[in-house]
């Protein structure tokens, strides 16, 4: 009896130990998420948002490389859910987007997803069904490099930027379809148009009234939905309430950007600080110093900060159309606070851009339309004196004599640039642009690719529809891709809107320039009549959804499904 | 005229008219993707006092619509209700089918009922939609059973004095092909009306105006031009 009570303990000691052993290469966690509803007050009237575990946002999920997670998702709404993992490379059936991945998780029941990580990175998830992203269920996700990290830091913080509307997300879509620009409280006046023509003369403001007028479109649409209805928050908390990071004067500090918004691009700032991106969409790049950076919907910025003084910084992030912003604060003690900056003057979309788009003045090659892309400001408050009346406060990036900052980029032609910033010659304020952005790891995969696919980006956003090629999802027939083939998509922005283009499972590798270390990301934002190319290595077999990720355009329309089948033989679900 | 023929089109615009009702909501129901939802919206354009010294007026200009992007279900009701006389001076309700033609336009097809100043029955083709410029633009054709051919038109503009504060000028024209004896009206144009109006926007959906119009009225027994005052509110859902 004693012997046999002696070889249990020694087996289950022998156990311990090959549990222990086993599990140190490739853990296998289990996580549950419970999707509830939960009364918050976020501007002071209590309203329903959807959490994940009682958490809004969601809580952070923290995996390792190598790691096969398990995850549980238990839905306790009244209606179905999905939780989609955005940016991470899985099998189709797990990519959680109903009505493609899999059928949605219906009330009371529980989906269990299984993958295993093959990358690292800052990442996100989020609700895939019925606009509840926009209710906050969304959450971050840091995936741990299994060779360490390639940066050392002190301190690990996560930014999760994301808006708020006290409107339920149909009530929106249904005014936005009745009156698109319910939301723009900056569209130009009459009094404008007299400063213009005081400013500008006769001949260029009519010229650009009729442009405009023309097109029936509106170069203060810069948003669709603002900071009318929206609360701009960090890590589901309000400026007020100024969600503070501390430190210790001469930390070195990461912080996780992820824009988990529904329909905003926020420009963000560290005024006193340099940062220090090191990861666009969970993917390592060369580090770029810079002191402002644009993140579009649903992308990812890592970056290091190294505060040296005993002092509060605002970590300050303004909405692309200035009609809000969200704050919080680095800081060495809790209670602090710097001074927090004046939004600048909201940007117009230019003229050019739209030419570019409308095909005014550029030839019909493919060429002269990334010529005539590249080289113009996305934001373009030059041509509008009366913007500027602080030039002070003015976004230096924005201002008239970038244009030359710009054009030192055109050796890159026919590539991906940005506008949106580039160095400053006076105020040597730099702002980040994709033209920055080099992978830090020369990509195996890269070749030219096999083909080419040209998509449009259009809609009309007077009747609120918006589509590729001029069809909306329910219209179209999926997009079929060959396992194995390098395709590139050539992204060609037809409207007014920036759209970050999401592709699920697989990765789009940005086209700035940089051969084989182009960056690698998920979300791709295409500017105002800009034309973009990204390469696809098709390596995941499936349906996938391929959509803008601003909320209600993916609703409205701007969506296709992916359909990746081996070469002569279709796909079978659940192959 | 040949009463018949319009007898005709009036027997087959009902049929039509089921058709693009199933067409509507069919459409809705087996798409079930939420690109292709149906909405549904209400306007209040005009609903205002009008005036002068010797008129005083309660007007109405009411549409709405149930359906997709493509496909719709138009209702519009216009008239006003002369208050010293105590009767209405005009009074209509039209149900049109409309489907998304181009990419600011409809075109719409249905009937009219009027019942004031007399009750007829007019078959309604048209085009609502935004001009170049930014132009409200709503054109229609009324065919009546005794084939009389009648039109309408609406232009309208928005200047933003700021971002809540709109002022609107409109026109609207209406003329009539043929003189019609038994309604007293008179070919060519039978009605000009130009008004200005200022609105304040409380909310988008909601807000009062003031403003006036000028009519000018040609029929068969007078010419009347008048000056009109008016005072109102424009609300939508």
């Amino acid at each position: 009896m004693q012997t046999l009570n002696a070889l249990i303990r020694q087996c289950r000691i022998a156990a311990f130990w090959f549990a222990l052993l086993s599990a140190l290469p490739a853990r296998a966690g289990t996580y549950d998420l419970v999707i509830d509803q939960k009364a918050v007050n976020v501007t002071g009237r209590e309203r329903t948002a959807l959490v994940a575990n009682g958490s809004l946002p969601a809580p952070t999920l923290r995996w390792r490389e190598g790691e096969e997670v398990t995850l549980r998702v238990t839905n306790r709404l009244d209606e179905p859910t999905s939780i989609h993992w955005h940016g991470i490379v899985l099998p189709y059936d797990m990519d959680g987007v109903p009505g493609i991945s899999f059928p949605g998780i219906p009330p009371g029941e529980t989906f269990t997803y299984r993958f295993k990580l093959r990358q690292s990175g800052t990442y996100w998830y989020h609700g895939h069904s019925a606009m509840q992203e926009q209710l906050g269920l969304m959450g971050a996700i840091i995936v741990e490099p299994v060779k360490g990290d390639t940066h050392t830091y002190d301190r690990d913080y996560m930014v999760i930027l994301s808006d708020w509307s006290d409107e339920k997300p149909h009530r929106v879509l249904s005014k936005l379809k009745k009156q698109s620009d319910y939301y723009n409280f900056q569209k130009r006046t009459v009094f404008d148009f007299f400063r213009d023509l005081s400013d500008k003369g006769g001949k260029e403001t009519l010229a650009d009234r009729l442009a405009w007028g023309e097109m029936r479109m509106d170069p203060t649409d810069i948003a669709d939905v603002t900071g009318y209805t929206y609360k701009f928050l960090v890590n589901g908390q309000t400026s007020e309430a100024n969600w503070t990071a501390l430190f210790k004067p001469g930390e070195r500090i990461r912080l996780r950007f992820i824009n988990g918004a529904a329909m905003t691009h926020f420009d963000v700032r560290i005024p006193g600080l340099k940062m220090r991106v090191i990861q666009a969409d969970g993917q390592d790049v060369e580090p770029v110093d810079v002191d402002e950076f644009r993140i579009a919907v649903a992308e990812t910025y890592d970056v290091l900060v190294e505060p040296r003084e005993t002092r509060a910084y605002t970590i300050f992030a303004e909405a692309m159309d200035r009609s809000g912003y969200a704050r919080a604060t680095l800081a060495p003690r809790r209670g602090m606070r710097a001074e927090v900056p004046a939004l600048r003057p909201r940007p117009l979309v230019s003229l050019a851009e739209m030419g570019a788009a409308h095909g005014m003045n550029h030839g019909s090659s493919d060429h002269g339309a990334h010529a005539a892309t590249d080289h113009s400001p996305a934001t373009e408050t030059g041509t509008s004196g009366h913007e500027g009346h602080d030039m002070a406060g003015m976004d230096p990036a924005a201002m008239p004599d970038m244009n030359h900052a710009i054009s030192s980029h055109a050796s890159h032609e026919g590539h991906a640039m940005a506008d949106h910033g580039q160095e400053h010659a006076d105020t040597g304020h730099r702002v980040l642009s994709y033209a920055d952005l080099k992978s830090a790891e020369k990509h195996a995969d890269w070749r030219e690719p096999d083909r080419e696919i040209t998509l449009r980006l259009t809609g009309t956003m007077n009747r609120y529809i918006w589509s590729f090629n001029g069809k909306k999802y329910s219209e179209a027939e999926p997009i079929r891709l060959k396992y194995g083939e390098r395709v590139r998509f050539t992204y060609i922005n037809e409207t007014m809107m920036n759209h970050p283009v999401h592709l699920h499972g697989m990765w789009q590798d940005l086209d700035n320039g940089k051969g084989p270390f182009n960056p690698r990301k998920h979300v791709v934002n295409v500017k105002p009549g800009e034309t973009v190319h990204v390469d696809v290595p098709v390596d995941a077999p499936g349906e996938w959804a391929f959509h803008c990720h601003l909320v209600y355009h993916m609703e409205t329309g701007m969506f296709r499904k992916i359909i990746v089948e081996y070469p002569d033989t279709a796909v079978k679900k659940g192959a | 005229m040949t009463p018949s023929l319009d007898n005709h089109f009036i027997r087959h615009s009902i049929p039509v008219f089921v058709a693009a009702v199933l067409m509507v909501f069919g459409s809705g129901r087996a798409a079930a993707q939420l690109d292709d939802v149906i909405y549904n919206y209400l306007k209040f354009e005009r609903f205002e006092y009008e005036g002068n010294d010797n008129i005083h007026l309660f007007k109405w200009d009411i549409e709405g619509w149930t359906g997709s992007d493509y496909n719709k279900l138009w209702v519009k009701s216009e008239g006003d209700y002369v208050f010293d006389q105590g009767i209405f001076g005009r009074a209509d309700l039209q149900l049109l089918y409309s489907r998304n033609i181009a990419t600011f336009w409809d075109a719409q097809i249905g009937v009219r009922r009027a019942f004031e100043p007399e009750r007829t029955f007019d078959g309604v083709i048209g085009v609502q939609g935004l001009a170049p410029y930014f132009f409200e633009t709503e054109a229609a054709m009324f065919i009546s059973e005794n084939g009389n051919v009648l039109g309408r038109f609406k232009l309208a503009y928005e200047l933003l004095l700021t971002q809540r504060l709109i002022a609107q000028p409109r026109v609207e024209i209406n003329v009539s092909a043929d003189d019609i004896e038994n309604r007293g009206v008179k070919a060519g144009i039978t009605e000009f009306e130009a008004g200005l109006r200022l609105r304040y926007e409380i909310v988008r959906e909601f807000a009062p105006y003031i403003g006036f119009d000028y009519v000018e009225e040609q029929s068969l027994l007078e010419h009347k031009h008048t000056v009109r005052a008016v005072a109102g509110f424009r609300a939508w859902f």
